[in-house]
């Protein structure tokens, strides 16, 4: 004889644990309020640092580049960006593709993003430490 | 009854091609757009950033392009899209705070989201000009 819940004798929370949301979700919500948040004042330090660079030579730009405070909020603007970027895009990419190339844009995206984050933040290091 | 249910093709809710535009509903989706916009940005600054690593002649092939015609425009659209994405976001966070929902409050907020990054777009461009001198 057959048991209620199915063809074996596991019970329905087990056969549903691991299912489901698990409660990752916040998760993802979170990240992407706690990056917005951060890079609400980077970005518009940026904006304005750009602005008063707009009539700069190369050497003038590079100069202030390399002062401490400035290459380390650029790195933390650059990680902050694509670690962003790579949650909203994530959303954008699991709202409108359904196909099997799902993964693949999911995984595009993510690799796309981690090394755009590293080739600037080495960029900004050899600019730093160079003499 | 035979079965013409699941043949018929019912129309799907939101029926986006015969609503007219909201304010809500065009920001949001201006939110996300200038979202996307704002990632390929994000690819222009580090290549930027690469050019600017690897010495003067390849950083001034990067200014150039940034003076030109073409290139003037692409920045302003950024500073746009950056302004817009910034207000929707800080719009968003107070939403996410819990406050701002009674619809009177939603189309201030939004209108102001309008304002605002129009009013910063139009100030960073006259600013960068002043400085440019």
């Amino acid at each position: 004889m057959k048991p209620p819940n199915g063809e074996n004798m596991r019970s329905p929370l087990s056969r549903a644990l691991g299912l489901g949301s698990a409660k990752a979700g916040v998760g993802q919500w979170w990240r992407e309020r706690v990056s917005a948040l951060a890079l609400v004042p980077l970005t518009v330090w940026f904006a304005a640092s750009i602005i008063m660079h707009t009539g700069s030579d190369y050497v003038t730009f590079i100069a202030w580049l390399r002062t401490p405070i400035v290459s380390l909020l650029m790195v933390l603007l650059l990680a902050g960006i694509f670690y962003h970027a790579a949650l909203g895009l994530q959303v954008v990419i699991e709202d409108y593709v359904h196909s099997a190339l799902k993964t693949l844009a999911l995984l595009g995206m993510r690799f796309g993003c981690c090394g755009l984050a590293g080739a600037g933040i080495l960029a900004i290091l050899r600019i730093a430490f160079s003499r | 009854m035979t079965n013409s249910t699941p043949k018929r093709m019912r129309p799907l809710s939101p029926n986006i091609q015969i609503y007219r535009p909201q304010l809500t509903s065009v920001l949001s989706i201006a939110n996300r757009i200038s979202g996307i916009a704002l990632s390929l940005y994000a690819v222009v600054l580090v290549a930027s950033l690469v050019a600017a690593a690897a010495g003067p002649q390849a950083y001034s092939n990067i200014h150039v392009f940034m003076g030109s015609r073409v290139g003037r425009v692409l920045l302003f659209g950024g500073t746009f899209a950056f302004f817009l994405h910034l207000c929707g976001s800080i719009r968003h966070l107070i939403w996410d705070a819990g406050h701002g929902f009674e619809l009177r409050t939603i189309y201030a907020s939004g209108w102001m989201v309008v304002l605002v990054s129009s009013a910063l777009t139009i100030i960073t461009w006259i600013a960068g000009s002043v400085w440019a001198r």
